[in-house]
């Protein structure tokens, strides 16, 4: 197998240096190496979201990224999200909607919707839905979920 | 009381709803209560929106090896032979198993709450013994220092195949001549219990018949016979299957998986590696869902053989595709139904053979398919004949009311269209149809107080309904469904803490928010905030044994459990309220105001009695156990509206709406959550999900791409009107709400599509290419 090398990174704000092999990705390290086990594995190959991560300002599945590729970028994990004193309104928004069941496809979802929101603080219901057609939820049918993201950004606009 | 028909309903918003919530009320019956049906935040909800939350596959144990499991690439093979050495020998790995590392097994049934298993079958499913029955079908499983060396290790374990004819339509495989997958499998006939000699495919045949059929059919004015298919469709959930084993020194075993029913895993490991169930610990790990799917053991006992063999924790985790490939599905089935009307449309007979796909061991829902099939209506006289078939695909399992959804989609188009031969409004034709309390089914269950009737009367007075369609090529239909429910085993323990504030241990994992429908009941009984309830769902060491999450069951009879224990810890305040205040128990009043009150005039608030408990006696703490029998089942019934391109054959549902009782709503929106969740599923399966076989029975489209479940791109708002007929058998009247909305989608769908387009379709999914061969069909 391949050497591992070192990347250096910047993970929710934090300078992080970590090992990788050559075929790891991103999703394997954070979740098996760092211990950032909040970020979930869906299907590891880019079809359902579950891994949802925002690289250097943009929503990625974290299991299409391999972790070299991350030298010098920012990374944020959903356990980034929230501040040290509460909640960030989106995961309000999700509590107050009940929009998960289970809650395997949220982490992904709230960020997501952090980067569609970033992106545009008062979209359409359209647009929320195209945004997040990435991200497979099987428990909600996903009206819940679009009603959080419009109380979410309503949050943010006031 | 007034006779249904004169009983006064109107539609409206539900309080806290969003807009599209909607309940059914009737004039002068509102409930009132505290807390049951208000919308607390979740218990677990902060620890699932901020990641912290600990799914199956998040498990870490120090000296954790991973393992990989190798998988049959034949869809019917016989195992010639497995030579390991090679894989043993690779540097970081520690342990490779075959079933030959597994005790044997016996030919035993197995109740696993959502379907029984023969025990044998099972140990074959789980690593496969003489034959391969479809792709996918585990072999062998190698534990490794990383995932990584185990799987390079499995590929150089060398499996020599005898590689044979594979079957895998349910029509092929009951003839005479066609393969046989098990040859210990003999068709055994139910009620009678007859059991055939010869070994065949078809394990099952239920018969079941109500009246003169016969009589009944020559005098109808109006008979509709159809034949229908289903492809088999997997329930989907987000999370893979995993499982963590440590086979301890001192015999015991313990797992941490995400599971619908940790004493069923206790129950089968312990039955597939021949050890007491008391030595094994099941840890429930969050669950990234299940709707069914997640009840039978695959990597549980595999897990557990690794560690017995390397003396190291073993964690095994699927892959989508091996989710696909080997696990759930839900079968697709071959439907012949036919139903006979009156000149004033009152159905008067009905017949059906069904035919199901069991996968490669029997155990398809054949049997509720049968008991569905007309359960929405008065049937005098009927006959229904359902057949288990074996083929070579995945085991099927449980998928939400499994089983009436197949069948929904017969009854429901057929009555669509004799509804239109008849020119009857469908709205109509099921109120007077609809099964009430004392009608008696085909296979002989009388209903208890029923509210199918009440969802069509929802339906006539809904805004939806009412309203017009706006386009060309767009149709609006409606169809019901039926779904028993269930009751069973469950167990609660509660403790009183000396902040006035309770902890509430359960045994019934949670899929959806049942930790909050639970905590609420308990909640009302003591007259506290939902919020002063601490609910956790503990290990099978931790509490007493209690049933899958599963059958609709858990707000039901765990919640009934948690009202049991919230009475016992009544009692046990009011024997401390008696001596504070030095008079009899008996005296002593529990208020729904969380106040106990005496005879002289003495008044104590829950929370300062909490204090002095260990002052008066110890520790309080509220047991509750029950097997719950009065289940009450659920009737839904959906409005579709759809927009069908003529140019591509795709199907745009533009409007849809759930309407369903529930018995009573506890956290209304979990159970709109349940009601949309449902919804989805039941579109997906209309017109998009199949699973795609080539003809060497190879599974081609085993990932989300390729079989792609509903994006929130593709789906509209789904309202939701909630009836509440309450359940007798419940102090709140709660029924169940998880299953029956996945049954009327398909078939309100497909009458939608005829409305939209003049083409019925009669096979699943109706998809783009399906429909449009239908639409260029009818052109000519």
């Amino acid at each position: 197998m391949a050497k591992k090398r070192i990347i250096s990174t910047s993970i929710n704000g934090d300078p992080v240096e970590f090992l990788a092999a050559p075929r790891q990705t991103l999703l394997e390290v954070l979740r098996e190496d760092l211990d950032l086990i909040g970020t979930k594995e869906g299907c590891s190959n880019g079809n359902c979201g579950a891994c949802t991560v925002i690289l250097d300002g943009r929503p990625v599945d974290s299991c299409l990224v391999l972790a070299v590729e991350v030298e010098g970028s920012d990374v944020e994990t959903i356990e980034g999200v929230a501040p040290t004193d509460g909640l960030h309104v989106i995961q309000d928004a999700f509590l107050d909607q009940a929009a998960l069941q289970c809650g395997i496809c949220t982490p992904g979802f709230i960020m997501s919707t952090k980067a569609l929101l970033e992106e545009n603080a008062s979209p359409t219901e359209d647009e929320i839905r195209f945004h997040l057609a990435g991200n497979l939820c099987r428990c909600t049918g996903y009206d819940k979920i679009v009603r959080a993201v419009q109380q979410a950004a309503e949050g943010e606009t006031n | 009381m007034a006779s249904v028909e004169e009983r006064q309903f109107r539609v409206e918003p539900f309080p806290g709803g969003a807009p599209g919530n909607q309940r059914l009320v009737e004039e002068g019956r509102l409930p009132e209560y505290a807390v049951v049906g208000t919308r607390p935040v979740r218990h677990d909800g902060t620890d699932k929106v901020t990641g912290r939350a600990r799914y199956g596959a998040d498990i870490k144990l120090s000296g954790l090896l991973q393992g990989y499991v190798l998988r049959s690439p034949h869809a019917h093979a016989r195992i010639v032979s497995i030579d390991t050495s090679k894989a043993a020998a690779v540097p970081g790995v520690h342990a490779v198993c075959t079933n030959a590392d597994l005790p044997s097994a016996s030919h035993r049934a197995g109740d696993l709450g959502e379907g029984v298993v023969d025990w044998y079958h099972l140990n074959q499913n789980v690593l496969a013994n003489d034959k391969v029955l479809y792709t996918g079908h585990a072999v062998a499983a190698v534990a490794a220092d990383s995932v990584h060396v185990a799987e390079e290790a499995a590929k150089l374990i060398e499996v020599e195949y005898e590689v044979l004819p594979p079957v895998l339509d349910v029509r092929e495989a009951r003839l005479a001549d066609a393969p046989v997958l098990n040859d210990d499998v003999r068709t055994d006939r139910q009620p009678v219990g007859e059991q055939g000699d010869t070994p065949t495919n078809v394990a099952k045949h239920f018969h079941y018949e109500k009246g003169d059929v016969d009589a009944a059919f020559a005098a109808a004015e109006l008979v509709v016979e159809r034949e229908f298919t289903t492809e088999t469709v997997h329930q989907g959930y987000i999370e893979p299957h995993t499982a963590t084993a440590l086979w301890s020194p001192d015999g015991k075993i313990t797992i941490w998986t995400s599971t619908q029913g940790s004493f069923m895993i206790r129950m089968q490991v312990a039955e597939l590696l021949n050890v007491p169930s008391s030595k094994v610990k099941v840890v429930p790990m969050e669950i990234g869902g299940g709707f069914g799917g997640k009840i039978a053991v695959y990597l549980q006992p595999v897990a557990a053989v690794l560690s017995r063999m390397s003396g190291r924790p073993v964690k095994l985790n699927m892959d989508r595709s091996n989710v696909f490939d080997a696990t759930g599905p839900t079968p697709g089935s071959y439907m012949k139904v036919k139903i006979g009307v009156d000149a004033d449309g009152m159905i008067t007979a009905g017949e059906a053979e069904l035919l199901f796909e069991a996968g490669a061991f029997p155990g398809s829902p054949i049997n509720p398919g049968c008991m569905c099939v007309f359960a929405c209506y008065d049937v005098p006289n009927g006959r229904i004949d359902g057949y288990d078939i074996c083929v070579n695909k995945p085991r099927s399992n449980a998928y939400r009311a499994p089983g009436s959804t197949h069948v929904a989609l017969a009854t429901e188009t057929i009555v669509d269209e004799i509804c239109e031969a008849q020119g009857i409004c469908p709205v109509e034709f099921r109120l007077k149809n609809a099964a009430k309390e004392g009608d008696e089914r085909v296979d002989g269950v009388t209903y208890p107080p029923v509210g199918m009737w009440e969802t069509i009367k929802a339906v006539e007075l809904s805004e939806h309904w009412q309203s017009p369609l706006e386009g060309p090529h767009q149709g609006r239909g409606i169809a019901s469904g039926f779904w028993f429910n269930f009751g069973g085993n469950s167990v609660v323990a509660a403790t009183v803490n000396e902040d006035g504030t309770v902890s509430l241990i359960e045994g019934s994992t949670d899929i959806g928010g049942t930790r909050a429908s639970i905590s609420m009941q308990l909640a009302e009984i003591l007259g506290i905030a939902a919020e002063d309830v601490t609910p956790t769902v503990v290990d099978t060491d931790s509490i007493g044994y209690t049933d899958v999450t599963g059958g609709s069951r858990t707000t039901h009879a765990t919640g009934l459990a948690a009202i049991k224990a919230a009475e016992d810890i009544q009692a046990q305040l009011r024997q401390r309220a008696a001596i504070l205040w030095d008079v009899d128990a008996e005296q002593v009043e529990y208020d729904s105001g969380a106040t106990l009150t005496g005879p002289d005039g003495q008044s104590i608030g829950f929370q300062e009695i909490a204090g002095k408990l260990n002052q008066t006696g110890g520790p309080v703490v509220g047991r509750g156990s029950v097997n719950a029998d009065k289940h009450g089942g659920a009737f839904g019934t959906h409005i579709a509206d759809v927009e069908v391109d003529p140019d591509t054959g795709k199907v745009q549902v533009i409007r849809y709406t759930v309407v369903q009782d529930v018995g009573t709503a506890i956290h209304p929106s979990y159970v709109e959550g349940q009601m949309q969740g449902g919804a989805a599923q039941g579109i997906g399966w209309a017109i998009n999900e199949e699973y795609y076989y080539g003809d060497d029975g190879r599974l081609h489209n085993a990932s989300f791409l390729d079989y792609r479940i509903p994006t929130c791109y593709d789906l509209p708002d789904i309202e939701t009107i909630i009836v509440e007929v309450p359940n007798p058998g419940h102090p709140f009247g709660v029924r169940g709400v998880g299953e029956v909305p996945i049954v009327p989608p398909p078939a309100a769908i497909a009458n939608a599509i005829y409305r939209a387009t003049g083409v019925r379709l009669r096979s699943l999914p109706m998809s783009p290419p399906k429909v449009l061969h239908e639409l260029l069909a009818a052109d000519q």
